[in-house]
Protein backbone atom coordinates (compact mmCIF):
# COMPACT_ATOMS: atom_id res chain seq x y z
CA UNK A 1 0.00 0.00 0.00
CA UNK A 2 1.28 3.47 -0.72
CA UNK A 3 0.07 7.02 -0.28
CA UNK A 4 0.16 9.61 -3.03
CA UNK A 5 -0.18 13.24 -1.98
CA UNK A 6 -2.18 15.32 -4.43
CA UNK A 7 -3.46 18.60 -2.88
CA UNK A 8 -5.42 19.67 -5.94
CA UNK A 9 -8.62 21.71 -6.11
CA UNK A 10 -11.48 19.63 -7.46
CA UNK A 11 -12.54 22.37 -9.87
CA UNK A 12 -9.01 23.28 -10.97
CA UNK A 13 -9.62 22.14 -14.56
CA UNK A 14 -12.74 24.30 -14.80
CA UNK A 15 -11.04 27.23 -13.11
CA UNK A 16 -8.13 27.25 -15.52
CA UNK A 17 -10.49 27.33 -18.53
CA UNK A 18 -12.39 30.11 -16.75
CA UNK A 19 -9.12 32.04 -16.44
CA UNK A 20 -8.51 31.56 -20.18
CA UNK A 21 -12.01 32.89 -20.90
CA UNK A 22 -11.40 35.83 -18.60
CA UNK A 23 -8.17 36.85 -20.28
CA UNK A 24 -9.68 36.41 -23.75
CA UNK A 25 -12.63 38.63 -22.79
CA UNK A 26 -10.27 41.21 -21.34
CA UNK A 27 -8.10 41.24 -24.45
CA UNK A 28 -11.22 41.80 -26.55
CA UNK A 29 -12.54 44.56 -24.28
CA UNK A 30 -15.55 42.51 -23.18
CA UNK A 31 -17.18 42.91 -19.78
CA UNK A 32 -19.20 39.85 -18.80
CA UNK A 33 -21.81 38.95 -16.24
CA UNK A 34 -23.17 35.56 -15.18
CA UNK A 35 -26.88 35.70 -14.24
CA UNK A 36 -27.91 33.08 -11.70
CA UNK A 37 -31.40 32.39 -10.30
CA UNK A 38 -33.93 29.65 -9.72
CA UNK A 39 -36.08 28.69 -12.72
CA UNK A 40 -38.43 31.49 -13.71
CA UNK A 41 -37.17 34.35 -11.51
CA UNK A 42 -36.94 36.46 -14.63
CA UNK A 43 -33.38 36.17 -15.98
CA UNK A 44 -34.40 36.25 -19.65
CA UNK A 45 -36.89 39.04 -18.96
CA UNK A 46 -34.11 41.02 -17.26
CA UNK A 47 -31.82 40.38 -20.24
CA UNK A 48 -34.54 41.67 -22.58
CA UNK A 49 -35.03 44.83 -20.51
CA UNK A 50 -31.28 45.34 -20.19
CA UNK A 51 -30.92 45.13 -23.98
CA UNK A 52 -33.76 47.64 -24.48
CA UNK A 53 -32.12 50.08 -22.07
CA UNK A 54 -28.51 49.70 -23.18
CA UNK A 55 -28.40 48.66 -26.80
CA UNK A 56 -27.98 52.19 -28.14
CA UNK A 57 -25.12 52.78 -25.74
CA UNK A 58 -23.12 49.58 -26.11
CA UNK A 59 -22.72 46.40 -28.11
CA UNK A 60 -24.32 43.48 -26.29
CA UNK A 61 -24.20 39.72 -26.88
CA UNK A 62 -25.89 36.92 -24.96
CA UNK A 63 -25.05 33.31 -24.16
CA UNK A 64 -27.99 31.52 -22.62
CA UNK A 65 -28.00 28.10 -20.97
CA UNK A 66 -30.97 25.80 -20.61
CA UNK A 67 -31.47 22.12 -19.92
CA UNK A 68 -33.68 21.87 -23.01
CA UNK A 69 -34.98 24.05 -25.88
CA UNK A 70 -33.72 27.21 -27.55
CA UNK A 71 -36.75 29.20 -26.45
CA UNK A 72 -34.68 31.74 -24.52
CA UNK A 73 -32.36 32.33 -27.50
CA UNK A 74 -35.42 32.85 -29.73
CA UNK A 75 -36.66 35.53 -27.32
CA UNK A 76 -33.30 37.33 -27.32
CA UNK A 77 -32.87 36.97 -31.08
CA UNK A 78 -35.89 39.25 -31.63
CA UNK A 79 -33.82 42.12 -30.22
CA UNK A 80 -31.22 41.78 -32.94
CA UNK A 81 -28.23 41.03 -30.72
CA UNK A 82 -25.85 38.08 -31.24
CA UNK A 83 -27.07 35.15 -29.12
CA UNK A 84 -25.88 31.58 -28.59
CA UNK A 85 -28.01 28.91 -26.93
CA UNK A 86 -26.27 26.25 -24.86
CA UNK A 87 -28.41 23.15 -24.29
CA UNK A 88 -26.99 21.16 -21.39
CA UNK A 89 -29.18 18.06 -21.89
CA UNK A 90 -29.85 17.62 -18.21
CA UNK A 91 -26.76 19.42 -16.89
CA UNK A 92 -27.80 21.62 -13.98
CA UNK A 93 -25.19 24.36 -14.50
CA UNK A 94 -22.93 25.98 -17.09
CA UNK A 95 -19.21 25.36 -16.86
CA UNK A 96 -16.26 27.25 -18.30
CA UNK A 97 -15.73 24.94 -21.26
CA UNK A 98 -19.37 25.22 -22.37
CA UNK A 99 -18.96 28.99 -22.34
CA UNK A 100 -15.64 28.80 -24.20
CA UNK A 101 -17.28 26.77 -26.98
CA UNK A 102 -20.33 29.01 -27.14
CA UNK A 103 -18.18 32.14 -27.32
CA UNK A 104 -16.37 30.74 -30.38
CA UNK A 105 -19.61 31.18 -32.32
CA UNK A 106 -19.62 34.92 -31.68
CA UNK A 107 -15.91 35.69 -31.37
CA UNK A 108 -15.89 37.77 -34.54
CA UNK A 109 -18.65 40.04 -33.27
CA UNK A 110 -17.84 43.39 -31.76
CA UNK A 111 -18.97 42.95 -28.12
CA UNK A 112 -18.69 45.23 -25.09
CA UNK A 113 -21.11 43.52 -22.73
CA UNK A 114 -21.50 39.74 -22.72
CA UNK A 115 -24.48 38.53 -20.68
CA UNK A 116 -24.36 34.85 -19.74
CA UNK A 117 -27.70 33.52 -18.52
CA UNK A 118 -27.06 30.40 -16.48
CA UNK A 119 -29.37 27.38 -16.24
CA UNK A 120 -32.25 28.11 -13.84
CA UNK A 121 -30.86 26.74 -10.56
CA UNK A 122 -29.84 28.57 -7.40
CA UNK A 123 -27.52 25.89 -6.09
CA UNK A 124 -25.23 24.24 -8.62
CA UNK A 125 -24.08 27.20 -10.77
CA UNK A 126 -22.63 29.06 -7.78
CA UNK A 127 -19.65 26.73 -7.61
CA UNK A 128 -18.54 27.19 -11.25
CA UNK A 129 -16.42 30.10 -12.41
CA UNK A 130 -17.15 30.80 -16.08
CA UNK A 131 -14.60 33.57 -16.50
CA UNK A 132 -17.17 36.32 -15.92
CA UNK A 133 -16.36 39.65 -14.27
CA UNK A 134 -19.37 39.51 -11.98
CA UNK A 135 -21.86 36.93 -10.85
CA UNK A 136 -25.30 38.52 -10.50
CA UNK A 137 -27.94 36.77 -8.46
CA UNK A 138 -31.59 37.28 -9.40
CA UNK A 139 -34.51 36.39 -7.15
CA UNK A 140 -38.19 37.24 -7.50
CA UNK A 141 -40.31 38.45 -4.60
CA UNK A 142 -42.61 35.42 -4.95
CA UNK A 143 -39.78 33.18 -3.74
CA UNK A 144 -39.96 34.60 -0.20
CA UNK A 145 -37.77 37.01 1.73
CA UNK A 146 -35.97 34.28 3.72
CA UNK A 147 -34.34 32.69 0.68
CA UNK A 148 -31.01 34.56 0.78
CA UNK A 149 -30.34 32.88 4.13
CA UNK A 150 -31.36 29.48 2.80
CA UNK A 151 -29.18 29.66 -0.32
CA UNK A 152 -26.26 31.73 1.01
CA UNK A 153 -23.43 30.56 -1.24
CA UNK A 154 -24.63 32.31 -4.39
CA UNK A 155 -25.12 35.57 -2.47
CA UNK A 156 -21.63 35.21 -1.08
CA UNK A 157 -20.18 34.89 -4.58
CA UNK A 158 -22.27 37.61 -6.23
CA UNK A 159 -21.38 41.23 -6.84
CA UNK A 160 -24.98 42.34 -7.18
CA UNK A 161 -28.44 41.06 -6.34
CA UNK A 162 -31.48 41.90 -8.43
CA UNK A 163 -34.82 41.50 -6.65
CA UNK A 164 -37.29 41.08 -9.49
CA UNK A 165 -41.09 41.14 -9.95
CA UNK A 166 -41.58 43.91 -7.40
CA UNK A 167 -44.85 44.77 -9.17
CA UNK A 168 -46.27 41.71 -7.38
CA UNK A 169 -45.45 42.96 -3.87
CA UNK A 170 -49.02 44.20 -3.15
CA UNK A 171 -50.26 40.61 -3.48
CA UNK A 172 -47.60 38.99 -1.30
CA UNK A 173 -46.39 38.75 2.27
CA UNK A 174 -42.86 39.33 1.09
CA UNK A 175 -40.93 42.25 2.57
CA UNK A 176 -38.46 43.86 0.21
CA UNK A 177 -36.44 45.22 3.14
CA UNK A 178 -36.26 41.81 4.77
CA UNK A 179 -35.07 40.18 1.56
CA UNK A 180 -32.45 42.87 1.08
CA UNK A 181 -31.28 42.65 4.71
CA UNK A 182 -30.98 38.89 4.59
CA UNK A 183 -28.88 39.08 1.44
CA UNK A 184 -26.61 41.75 2.89
CA UNK A 185 -26.14 39.65 6.03
CA UNK A 186 -24.58 36.97 3.87
CA UNK A 187 -22.58 39.46 1.83
CA UNK A 188 -22.22 43.01 3.20
CA UNK A 189 -20.61 44.20 -0.07
CA UNK A 190 -23.57 43.14 -2.18
CA UNK A 191 -25.08 45.86 -4.39
CA UNK A 192 -28.87 45.40 -4.32
CA UNK A 193 -31.39 46.44 -6.99
CA UNK A 194 -35.14 45.97 -7.12
CA UNK A 195 -36.80 45.74 -10.49
CA UNK A 196 -39.93 44.92 -12.36
CA UNK A 197 -39.61 43.70 -15.91
CA UNK A 198 -43.31 44.52 -16.39
CA UNK A 199 -43.50 48.10 -15.11
CA UNK A 200 -39.76 48.77 -15.74
CA UNK A 201 -39.45 50.16 -12.22
CA UNK A 202 -35.82 50.11 -11.06
CA UNK A 203 -34.55 49.31 -14.54
CA UNK A 204 -32.75 52.64 -14.95
CA UNK A 205 -30.78 52.19 -11.75
CA UNK A 206 -29.77 48.61 -12.63
CA UNK A 207 -28.75 49.39 -16.21
CA UNK A 208 -26.87 52.55 -15.22
CA UNK A 209 -24.85 50.61 -12.67
CA UNK A 210 -24.14 47.88 -15.23
CA UNK A 211 -23.10 50.44 -17.83
CA UNK A 212 -20.65 52.01 -15.37
CA UNK A 213 -19.24 48.62 -14.42
CA UNK A 214 -18.48 47.98 -18.10
CA UNK A 215 -16.77 51.33 -18.55
CA UNK A 216 -14.71 51.15 -15.36
CA UNK B 1 -27.46 17.83 -8.34
CA UNK B 2 -24.02 18.75 -9.62
CA UNK B 3 -22.39 16.22 -7.29
CA UNK B 4 -22.05 13.79 -10.21
CA UNK B 5 -19.97 16.32 -12.19
CA UNK B 6 -17.91 17.01 -9.07
CA UNK B 7 -17.38 13.25 -8.64
CA UNK B 8 -16.17 12.94 -12.21
CA UNK B 9 -13.69 15.80 -11.67
CA UNK B 10 -12.36 13.97 -8.60
CA UNK B 11 -11.98 10.72 -10.55
CA UNK B 12 -10.13 12.56 -13.33
CA UNK B 13 -7.70 14.09 -10.82
CA UNK B 14 -7.09 10.68 -9.23
CA UNK B 15 -6.38 9.09 -12.66
CA UNK B 16 -3.91 11.83 -13.56
CA UNK B 17 -2.00 11.14 -10.37
CA UNK B 18 -1.75 7.35 -10.61
CA UNK B 19 1.78 6.03 -11.27
CA UNK B 20 2.62 5.15 -14.91
CA UNK B 21 1.55 1.60 -15.74
CA UNK B 22 -0.49 1.27 -12.56
CA UNK B 23 -2.67 -1.82 -12.86
CA UNK B 24 -3.97 -2.40 -9.36
CA UNK B 25 -6.80 -0.92 -7.35
CA UNK B 26 -7.22 2.35 -5.51
CA UNK B 27 -7.99 1.85 -1.83
CA UNK B 28 -9.15 5.31 -0.84
CA UNK B 29 -9.42 8.92 -1.95
CA UNK B 30 -9.17 11.63 0.69
CA UNK B 31 -11.03 14.88 0.17
CA UNK B 32 -11.16 18.19 2.04
CA UNK B 33 -14.71 19.48 1.83
CA UNK B 34 -15.79 22.79 3.33
CA UNK B 35 -19.21 23.18 4.91
CA UNK B 36 -19.78 26.39 2.96
CA UNK B 37 -20.01 24.69 -0.43
CA UNK B 38 -23.13 23.47 -2.12
CA UNK B 39 -22.08 19.84 -1.92
CA UNK B 40 -24.21 17.18 -0.27
CA UNK B 41 -21.69 14.56 0.95
CA UNK B 42 -24.09 11.61 0.53
CA UNK B 43 -24.88 12.64 -3.04
CA UNK B 44 -21.18 13.01 -3.82
CA UNK B 45 -20.47 9.57 -2.40
CA UNK B 46 -23.27 8.07 -4.45
CA UNK B 47 -22.03 9.76 -7.64
CA UNK B 48 -18.50 8.56 -6.94
CA UNK B 49 -19.65 4.95 -6.45
CA UNK B 50 -21.74 4.92 -9.60
CA UNK B 51 -19.03 6.45 -11.78
CA UNK B 52 -16.23 4.21 -10.50
CA UNK B 53 -18.07 0.91 -10.94
CA UNK B 54 -15.99 -1.53 -12.98
CA UNK B 55 -12.93 0.76 -13.09
CA UNK B 56 -9.60 0.72 -11.21
CA UNK B 57 -11.35 2.89 -8.64
CA UNK B 58 -14.15 0.39 -8.04
CA UNK B 59 -14.59 -0.06 -4.30
CA UNK B 60 -12.32 2.84 -3.42
CA UNK B 61 -13.45 4.59 -0.28
CA UNK B 62 -14.18 8.29 -0.57
CA UNK B 63 -13.01 9.80 2.72
CA UNK B 64 -14.45 13.26 3.24
CA UNK B 65 -12.84 15.54 5.76
CA UNK B 66 -15.60 18.07 6.43
CA UNK B 67 -14.21 21.48 7.39
CA UNK B 68 -16.38 23.91 9.34
CA UNK B 69 -16.96 27.54 8.38
CA UNK B 70 -14.39 29.55 10.31
CA UNK B 71 -13.64 33.26 10.30
CA UNK B 72 -10.74 35.33 11.54
CA UNK B 73 -11.17 38.94 12.66
CA UNK B 74 -8.97 41.45 10.80
CA UNK B 75 -8.93 43.71 13.86
CA UNK B 76 -8.49 41.51 16.94
CA UNK B 77 -7.44 38.28 15.16
CA UNK B 78 -10.05 36.25 17.03
CA UNK B 79 -10.94 32.99 15.27
CA UNK B 80 -14.46 31.62 15.58
CA UNK B 81 -16.86 29.13 14.05
CA UNK B 82 -19.83 30.68 12.33
CA UNK B 83 -22.74 30.19 9.95
CA UNK B 84 -23.45 31.88 6.61
CA UNK B 85 -25.14 35.20 7.35
CA UNK B 86 -23.16 35.72 10.55
CA UNK B 87 -19.96 37.17 9.22
CA UNK B 88 -18.88 39.28 12.16
CA UNK B 89 -16.41 38.90 15.02
CA UNK B 90 -17.99 37.48 18.19
CA UNK B 91 -15.35 39.23 20.29
CA UNK B 92 -15.25 42.82 19.00
CA UNK B 93 -18.31 42.92 16.74
CA UNK B 94 -16.66 44.13 13.52
CA UNK B 95 -17.70 42.69 10.15
CA UNK B 96 -14.10 42.94 8.93
CA UNK B 97 -13.51 39.20 8.98
CA UNK B 98 -11.87 36.74 6.60
CA UNK B 99 -13.14 33.25 5.93
CA UNK B 100 -10.24 30.96 6.78
CA UNK B 101 -11.94 27.61 6.32
CA UNK B 102 -15.17 26.18 4.98
CA UNK B 103 -14.84 26.76 1.23
CA UNK B 104 -12.43 23.90 0.48
CA UNK B 105 -13.04 21.35 -2.23
CA UNK B 106 -9.74 19.59 -2.68
CA UNK B 107 -8.37 16.13 -3.39
CA UNK B 108 -5.72 15.69 -0.69
CA UNK B 109 -4.27 12.23 -1.16
CA UNK B 110 -4.98 8.74 -2.39
CA UNK B 111 -3.99 5.33 -1.13
CA UNK B 112 -3.26 2.59 -3.66
CA UNK B 113 -2.56 -1.14 -3.54
CA UNK B 114 0.96 -1.77 -4.87
N1 LIG C 1 -45.08 40.03 -12.62
C1 LIG C 1 -43.87 39.89 -13.15
N2 LIG C 1 -43.59 38.81 -13.89
C2 LIG C 1 -42.35 38.70 -14.42
C3 LIG C 1 -41.36 39.68 -14.23
N3 LIG C 1 -40.23 39.29 -14.86
C4 LIG C 1 -40.52 38.11 -15.44
N4 LIG C 1 -41.79 37.74 -15.20
C5 LIG C 1 -42.50 36.54 -15.67
O1 LIG C 1 -41.92 35.41 -15.04
C6 LIG C 1 -41.91 34.28 -15.90
C7 LIG C 1 -40.49 33.73 -16.05
O2 LIG C 1 -39.67 34.72 -16.65
P1 LIG C 1 -38.34 34.35 -17.46
O3 LIG C 1 -37.72 35.62 -17.87
O4 LIG C 1 -38.61 33.34 -18.50
O5 LIG C 1 -37.49 33.67 -16.28
P2 LIG C 1 -36.08 32.91 -16.38
O6 LIG C 1 -35.39 33.14 -15.08
O7 LIG C 1 -35.35 33.32 -17.60
O8 LIG C 1 -36.52 31.40 -16.50
P3 LIG C 1 -35.59 30.13 -16.85
O9 LIG C 1 -34.61 30.56 -17.88
O10 LIG C 1 -36.54 29.11 -17.34
O11 LIG C 1 -34.96 29.73 -15.54
C8 LIG C 1 -42.48 34.78 -17.22
O12 LIG C 1 -43.84 34.47 -17.26
C9 LIG C 1 -42.28 36.29 -17.15
O13 LIG C 1 -43.21 37.01 -17.92
C10 LIG C 1 -41.69 40.83 -13.43
O14 LIG C 1 -40.90 41.73 -13.18
N5 LIG C 1 -42.96 40.87 -12.92
MG1 LIG D 1 -34.49 32.14 -19.10
ZN1 LIG E 1 -12.55 41.08 16.49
Amino acid sequence: MSLITIEKKVLEANNSIADENRSKFKEKGIFSINLISSPGSGKTSLVEQTIIHLKDKMKIAVITGDIQTNLDAERIDKFGVPVVQIITNGGCHLDASLVRNAYKEIENEDIELLIIENVGNLVCPSEYDLGENHKICVMSVTEGDDKPLKYPLIFHHSEAFVINKIDLIPYLKCSLDEMRNNAVKVNPKLKVFSTSCYSCEGMDEWTKWLFHQCRM
Amino acid sequence: MHEVSIASEIIEIVRQNLPDGFDNKVKSVKLDLGEFTNIVPEALKFGFEVLTEGTELDGAQLIMNILPLKIECQICENVSLTEPGYFFCVKCGTDKVNIISGKEMKVVEIEIYD
